[in-house]
């Protein structure tokens, strides 16, 4: 592919960057980059991620715009309220990028599609906000050997990680192996979310997307990222695969699919 | 135009003998500014083969110093930087192992 001048413009202050160059940004045009959740954090990642160049973004969300998500799903303007979040979301990135594809998913991601969706992206950016979704994207990722970025955030607090199973890095499961019961989590509905918090933990989700896309720097498989608004503390803990991971241990007890019961406390 | 000649002579040590008979492509840059001049360079480069000489053409003075020396930062070896005449400027650049 060879680059035009508008291109060169675009994406001048990036292809400066050492690792970055042409070859780099060529990996970026060809990368396909799956979004679970077009709010609080597939919003920043997926601006950042058009904006960067990425070639092909899949937007997936069920939910329409109201007014109390605009507090920080940037992805989503006042006119907006009443779209679907994705069609929002595809307009948004299609006017700060005319050049990335917006593939959008409106229907519910469930077993029966999720593994066909996502086997024709490279990589998967979890933000979605419910305890069901996270550990289907993350058994989907494991069985289609996709790398999943995962984030998650509540209140004044975000985590961030990387799960490569695939190449020898834990999953989401060996962190925590079964959905919390019920009621046990508060929801951000509940417990409220700062919109900057989501906005910082969802532009590291893209930070480790291009990352991953490049080739470039230190993943954050095998580790996890803390973070607290308040204190403006990053922490980090270091993760291994559970060798009696009942997905991706040694003897898996899970062989396909969970949907898990998506409660109101969920 | 004299100090970035001073600004060349201390980063580029010149290398006239045979004044570089041969290049195997060439880029007219002029009126390109920075950092467009040292991306298009870089990526004629990438199209280029292993040791193929680029001449690149520019006129933006603050070129004739950041080109050659984001080039060499990437690896490539400068071979010469010298005025064509009151307003452009040439860069003679060897490709390196392509990876």
């Amino acid at each position: 592919m060879k680059f035009s001048e508008e291109q060169i413009h675009r994406y001048s202050r990036q292809m400066i960057l050492p690792g970055i160059g042409g070859k780099g940004q060529r990996k970026l045009g060809e990368a396909r980059v799956f979004i679970m959740g077009a709010g609080g954090l597939g919003s920043p990642a997926a601006i950042y991620l058009a904006a960067a160049g990425v070639g092909a973004i899949g937007l997936a969300d069920f939910d329409r715009v109201e007014l109390h998500n605009l507090q920080r799903q940037i992805l989503h303007r006042t006119p907006d309220i009443g779209l679907l979040k994705v069609d929002s979301g595809k307009k948004t990135l299609e006017t700060l990028n005319p050049e990335v594809q917006v593939q959008v998913y409106s229907e519910r991601i469930t077993s029966a599609n999720i593994r066909d969706i996502i086997k024709d992206y490279h990589l998967v950016l979890d933000g979605s906000d419910n305890f069901p979704t996270r550990f289907l994207v993350n058994d989907a990722c494991f069985f289609e050997k996709k790398t999943l970025i995962s984030g998650a955030i509540l209140r004044f607090d975000g985590q961030l990680s990387t799960f490569k199973p695939h190449a020898g890095g834990p999953c989401y499961r060996c962190l925590f192996p079964e959905p919390p019961p019920p009621g046990t989590i508060p929801s951000c509905q509940e417990a409220g979310i700062l919109g900057a918090v989501a906005g910082t933990i969802g532009l590291l989700q893209a930070n480790e997307a291009l990352k991953e896309i490049l080739g470039l720097g230190r993943s954050m498989s095998g580790r996890l990222l803390l973070f607290n608004a308040l204190s403006l503390c990053f922490d980090e803990v270091k993760i291994e695969p559970n060798p009696v991971c009942r997905l991706c241990g040694k003897n898996p007890a899970i062989k396909e699919l969970i949907d898990y019961p998506l409660t109101c406390q969920a | 135009m004299g100090g970035i000649s001073a600004a060349i002579e201390r980063d580029i040590p010149k290398n006239r003998e045979g004044r570089f008979p041969r290049f195997d492509r060439e880029l007219n840059l002029k009126g390109k500014i920075c950092p467009y001049t040292f991306i298009e360079s870089m990526l004629t480069l990438e199209e280029m083969k292993r040791d193929e000489v680029l001449r690149v053409i520019v006129d933006y003075p603050p070129a004739v110093c950041d080109v050659p020396r984001s080039l060499k930062n990437e690896g490539y070896e400068v071979l010469d930087v010298s005025p064509i005449n009151e307003t452009d400027w040439e860069i003679w650049v060897r490709n390196k192992e392509v990876e």
